[in-house]
């Protein structure tokens, strides 16, 4: 397997008025093809920021330093034309909200095939053609009558699919998708989840899926990485994550999640207190103070991420956490049987 | 749990909506809420879940008439709500209040907090002084979790999660017999909304309070509810007791819903047969004849588009109700 991307010790700031603010520390990953990531965390976890950063699109008061490489090439402080040549051709990125990222004044059709003759000198004709078949893969009924539509003419759902087929237009080698199903019905966030699913193992595309929620992780990826206050908490192979979480963060995430497929519990394992800020984060483990297993040393020490023993814990396992062994377990869900859950 | 609170009887919100042109339009009903009839007991949290448009917000609203209803009879410890006058309206709503998704929109950014929270006692008892006031909105601000030395900070000052506790106490200041709680923890971050919602179901425990907990979030629901009623265009497709309705969904809406929702547990989630919908939910000025859910169910008949399927009990004596024709198949 050959990594598509390969980001090292990305670290990215934002100089604000109150002072410099640490949105992404340190952070090193990678992504093989045809492999789908999940990168999981609240908001301001610096989960987004990581893949702006990335593409190039941080806002104009941050900066991003460290090494982000797609394949051979580096990426980090290209210039915009260099960029261009990666950004929406190799690498794609949707994001949560389809409607701000469409340019409303424009036909999905001009948007659509000005990428194709834009990045692959296609002529119109030829790039009408591949951009509706193209709608049509990804599920847009009569795409052919709606391909001079405006966007909003399409509903939500809809419109994510016209943004994921638009991603796909140049057949990158990776798609990024933040939250590409937040803003949407739980029967709508079903079919775009299983076209991604469809996407992954019919044309190989690597998938990064940024997201808050656990269960959308857990159909779709292959590996997770757990974020917190601009950190990798933690890092693992899906089912390591789920089943032995090693990380007090990942561990209460889990737990503090009410389940539609178990009997509902008194009262849920909450974690206390709230995520730190980022511009003042406490001396130590940012985790610390919400940390049921917390003790002297993660007062003082920053724990910084470490592999864990491959025979304990099987392969890439990594947590940034000075515990040796989280023996905390995840909460057995009574599980119910029969119904369509079953 | 025996007498009913709340008892809605054939509710409809219909609301005219202007199409056309700018001068050759016309106007169209927009069916938002069609014929919802329930019963809420004291104690009881009663779930509504539905996608967007399925009318759950103005459910809400229409109960508490903020909207006004367009037809049916919402009775309120047998007192008819629609009959009354809006001065004895208001009075009523010491006894019901309303919660809503975005905690810091909902309060007034240029009010302190204390003052946000008495904000109702000054309206409905004035009587109880400044020093009571102040002595009744710390002893809420504890019961929530805020620390009462924050009584003279504003809202922005808070986190979304604090902020929607904030919006708790005032709603719980009145001491009130039912709250209406709209989407109250869809936009909190996964962390707090654990902690919101034992609040709430604390809260519920202490007072006996009633709750109407609107949500599209099946888990979230599935966990805070005793009963739950599932909308779809407006209308009731099914209402049952919990377990009743994640265990045997009747409705294939229901089932599709229920299936949809992913499962923090990789091989379960992997597992699991998901029944689909196809397409999208049809325009509501547009609603499919007969059964609304008929365009997008997949055991939709001829018959479903031509007659209205009735709300009608399951047979197995446990107040589980469905409006489908094809249930039994």
């Amino acid at each position: 397997m050959t990594a598509v991307l390969d980001v090292r010790n990305l670290d990215t700031r934002f100089a604000t008025p109150d002072g410099e603010v640490h949105a992404v520390n340190d952070v090193s990953f990678h992504i093989d093809e045809g492999e789908s990531v999940g990168i999981v965390g609240e908001s301001g976890s610096g989960k987004t920021q990581i893949f702006l950063s990335i593409m190039g699109l941080l806002a104009r008061n941050g900066r991003a330093g460290g090494e982000v490489h797609y394949r051979d090439k580096q990426l980090l402080g290209l210039p915009r034309r260099e960029l261009n040549k990666f950004r929406g051709v190799t690498l794609s990125m949707i994001f949560q909200d389809p409607m701000t990222s469409l340019n409303p004044y424009l036909r999905i059709s001009r948007q659509m095939t000005e990428v194709l003759v834009e990045h692959k000198g296609f002529d119109e004709a030829a790039a009408r053609k591949r951009s509706i078949a193209l709608l049509d893969r990804v599920g847009i009924p009569s795409a052919g009558q709606r391909f001079d539509l405006y966007p909003h003419e399409f509903s939500g759902g809809m419109r994510q699919r016209v943004m994921i087929a638009m991603a796909l237009l140049c057949e990158p080698d990776l798609l990024i998708a933040d939250e590409p199903t937040t803003a949407l019905d739980v029967t709508i966030q079903a079919q775009i989840l299983e076209l991604l699913a469809d996407l992954k193992r019919d044309f190989g595309t690597a998938i990064i899926l940024i997201t808050h929620d656990l269960g959308v992780v857990a159909g779709l990826c292959d590996r997770v990485m757990v974020m917190y206050a601009g950190r990798v908490v933690e890092k693992g192979p899906v089912r390591d994550i789920f089943y032995r979480p090693q990380h007090p963060y990942t561990l209460g995430l889990l737990n503090s999640m009410p389940r539609i497929d178990a009997q509902g519990a008194s009262e849920l394992a909450a974690i206390p207190g709230q995520p730190p800020n980022l511009q003042n984060l406490p001396q130590g483990c940012a985790y610390r103070d919400r940390c049921p297993y917390a003790f002297e040393r993660c007062r003082v020490d920053d724990p910084a991420l470490r592999p864990l023993d491959p025979a304990q814990w099987g392969a890439a396992r990594e947590k940034a956490c000075h515990l040796e062994r989280l023996e905390g377990r995840r909460q057995e869900a009574p599980t119910l049987n029969g119904g369509v859950l079953a | 749990m025996s007498e009913s609170l709340l008892s809605v009887r054939d509710l409809k919100v219909h609301f005219e909506v202007r199409v056309g042109g700018l001068f050759a339009g016309r106007y169209l009903p927009l069916k938002a809420v069609d014929g919802v009839s329930f019963e809420l007991k004291a104690g009881e949290t009663l779930g509504i879940v539905g996608e967007s448009g399925c009318g759950k917000s103005t459910l809400g609203r229409a109960i508490l008439r903020l909207i006004e209803p367009t037809g049916g009879r919402c009775v309120w410890l047998g007192e008819e709500l629609s009959s009354l006058n809006a001065q004895a309206m208001r009075a009523k709503r010491q006894d019901m209040q309303i919660i809503f998704q975005d905690p810091l929109a909902s309060l007034n950014p240029r009010m302190t907090v204390g003052e946000i929270i008495a904000e109702p006692l000054r309206t409905f008892a004035p009587g109880i002084g400044r020093d009571g006031m102040k002595a009744r909105v710390k002893e809420l601000m504890a019961k929530v979790g805020l620390l009462p030395q924050m009584i003279n900070r504003y809202p922005h000052e808070f986190s979304g999660g604090q902020c929607q506790r904030i919006g708790i106490a005032r709603a719980m200041v009145l001491d009130p017999k039912l709250i209406v709680c709209d989407e109250p923890v869809s936009a909190l971050d996964v962390s707090i909304r654990a902690q919101i919602v034992n609040l709430l179901m604390r809260l519920q425990q202490e007072f006996g309070l009633s709750l109407l907990f609107i949500s599209h979030d099946l888990s979230v629901v599935r966990h805070i509810s005793h009963r739950i009623m599932v909308l779809y265009l407006g209308r009731v497709m099914e209402i049952a007791d919990r377990e009743s309705i994640y265990l045997h969904p009747r409705h294939p809406y229901t089932q599709a819903l229920i299936s949809a929702v992913p499962v923090p547990d990789p091989d379960k989630e992997r597992a699991k047969r998901r029944l689909v919908l196809q397409g999208d939910l049809p325009s509501p000025l547009a609603p499919p004849s007969g059964c609304v859910f008929r365009t997008r169910c997949p055991k939709a008949t001829g018959l479903c588009a031509e007659e209205i399927p009735v709300l009608e009990e399951d047979g197995t004596g446990n107040r589980h109700r469905v409006a489908c024709h094809h249930w039994r198949e």
